[in-house]
């Protein structure tokens, strides 16, 4: 089934036409009502009228996480405040996350695209949604919640946690699509099986899930433990939320960017040079419909390839591979993004110098464990045992209440965390996926 | 009145303490009394020293990390009830003990307790009204 046929199944020629007329409306707009954009097209000496093709689009300059950083909290935003309806937000440097805005519109664009993705991974009207992504600022609960509205499916708002709750409600209401993160789902399936309770036994024909990276050995742990078939979802606050890009069940090769939404390109990460299709590099996204927040040129950092050969299940739109990795040290832990710089602000707080600290990331029972070993120096030692658990407690609230993960904090000897060519290797992810 | 006591921090895994009092011994320190705190994934271990200067010295540059604090160490009579005396009384006046260790002293009648304040002076006033022997460092070092 597709939910939007005319668009979807665009014949590409037809595709590129409306992705051309809606990238100029963009720009005028970004331009016209954003200072970040207007002196970054200024700088590059190019104006929204130069861009008269798809090819163009290379002439603008590229959009950074930092850029959005440097405009927090609601610089970005191409809308008054009275037109934003709904604001977002995804962590960021230590009390500094991105902050995303959408108007009416761009809720019920994303609602329709998140449809679409319900459907290309298997959902009708007739479906219960279990929604186990997190509600709140976090884009992944309220984004797939909206899109089974829009297809008139029952979700179930379950949100992240309270596992056995969950189990319960699998078992009594009976829900046929589950959405979650990939760990997640193998813990729900540990929990269930430790009450004794059987996912075949359970009315759960698909699962759609993503919000961190996975592979095609946890895909097919997923389907054979929940017996169910499982496609890949992709989507970041930035860009939209969950539901830029999605697997058709029918290919489960690849996921549809919605190109008549977004446009996709991929660059040399290191000269910024656009790449042919099939040819591996960064993600960089332009939003073309949004109102609230349009991001031109947005580099994700994640690294993937293009294929736009035709798809079996008879969507036009181009097929992004799985995520491979990311250009920087980006962690996703629990479907949270993590990077190490957060960690280290939380740690200058203790100590106004630079602490060496390692993270290492571990899969256990398939949920992800962040363990933060920082060596002790003077100035953070103790004589008594109980100030320095104080100090290890403290590093972990802090990042919690910082960062919303929780972390094992281990103090550990100067000087024993490896260090390549004199620079500390900060980041140690022995999760096998 | 006080006698300086340094800490070192260390990983709990096999071998570390040995790597500490190799040092030491290579450096010709002698150990006057320690103690050694843990949990389950590292400790802090105590030393009264005769050469604290050349013992942080030796260990800085082993890149241990090491602390410096004082400790008041005094006498007990080394017969039953000795230890309660002193107990009793810091218990009566509200000070804190946060945390203690004791050293024999051979051909004497009496022990001797280090114990660690965080109201030091205060301690020390207590103890000595109370007509007990407070150790000095240098003293001490040479027991």
């Amino acid at each position: 089934m597709i939910f939007n046929i005319e668009y979807e199944t665009m014949p590409r020629e037809a595709l590129e036409a409306i992705q051309v007329r809606r990238l100029q409306a963009t720009l005028g707009r970004a331009y016209a009502s954003v200072p970040f954009y207007r002196k970054s097209f200024e700088d590059a000496g190019v104006t929204p009228a130069d861009i008269k093709s798809l090819d163009d689009l290379r002439r603008i300059p590229f959009t950074t996480k930092q850029d959005l950083r440097d405009n927090y909290p609601f610089n970005m935003f191409a809308v008054p405040m009275s037109n934003v309806v709904r604001i977002h937000a995804s962590s960021g440097t230590t009390g500094q996350p991105t902050v995303v805005g959408y108007t009416l519109r761009d809720v019920d664009t994303w609602a329709e695209l998140m449809a679409r993705s319900l459907v290309a991974g298997g959902a009708s009207n007739e479906d219960i949604i279990h929604n186990a992504y997190g509600y709140g600022l976090f884009t992944g609960g309220l984004g797939v919640h909206y899109g089974a509205e829009k297809l008139g499916a029952s979700i179930i708002p379950v949100s992240g946690g309270n596992t056995k709750r969950q189990i319960v409600i699998m078992k009594d209401f009976g829900p046929t699509i589950l959405t979650a993160t990939p760990s997640y789902t193998l813990h729900l399936a540990e929990v269930a099986t430790e009450m004794g309770v059987s996912f075949k036994d359970l009315k759960f024909k698909y699962g759609i899930f993503g919000a961190e990276p996975w592979s095609e050995s946890m895909r097919t742990e997923i389907e054979n433990k929940l017996d169910i078939v499982a496609v890949d979802i992709y989507g970041l606050s930035e860009v939209m939320g969950p539901g830029v890009a999605i697997e058709c069940h029918e290919a489960k090769a690849g996921l549809h960017v919605f190109e008549d939404h977004f446009i996709p390109e991929i660059i040399d990460p290191e000269t910024g040079e656009p790449l042919p299709y099939g040819e591996s590099g960064e993600l960089v996204f332009t939003s073309i419909t949004k109102e609230a927040f349009p991001v031109i040129r947005y580099r994700t950092r994640d690294i993937t390839s293009l294929n736009p050969e035709p798809c079996i299940c008879g969507r036009t739109h181009v097929r992004m591979d799985r995520v491979s990795g990311r250009t920087d040290d980006m962690l996703i832990i629990r479907g949270v993004n993590v990077f190490p710089s957060q960690i280290e602000s939380v740690l200058m707080q203790m100590d106004e110098v630079e602490p060496h600290y390692q993270l290492v990331v571990d899969r256990a029972d398939s949920l992800d464990i962040l363990t933060v070993m920082v060596e002790v120096n003077e100035r953070l030692f103790s004589d008594e045992v109980r100030l320095l658990q104080n100090l290890e407690r403290k590093i972990s609230n802090d990042i919690k209440e910082y960062l919303g993960i929780s972390a094992k904090v281990k103090l550990v000897e100067p000087k024993t965390i490896a260090r390549s060519q004199g620079k500390a290797v900060r980041v140690i992810d022995n999760r096998k996926i | 009145m006080y006698v300086e006591q340094i800490s070192v921090f260390l990983e709990n895994k096999a071998g570390r303490i040995a790597d500490v009092t190799s040092i030491l011994a290579k450096a010709g320190v002698n150990i006057r009394a320690l103690s050694l705190a843990d949990t389950s994934d590292f400790g802090v271990l105590r030393l009264i020293v005769d050469d604290h200067a050349k013992a942080e010295r030796e260990l800085k540059e082993n890149n241990f990390t090491m602390g410096k604090t004082f400790v008041v160490a005094a006498e007990v009579e080394d017969k039953p009830g000795g230890l309660h005396k002193i107990m009793d009384l810091l218990g009566k006046e509200g000070l804190n003990v946060e945390y203690m260790y004791a050293f024999v002293r051979p051909h004497t009648n009496n022990a001797v307790m280090i114990f660690r304040f965080d109201k030091l002076d205060e301690a020390v006033q207590v103890l000595t009204d109370n007509n007990i022997t407070i150790i000095e460092g240098e003293k001490l070092y040479s027991l």
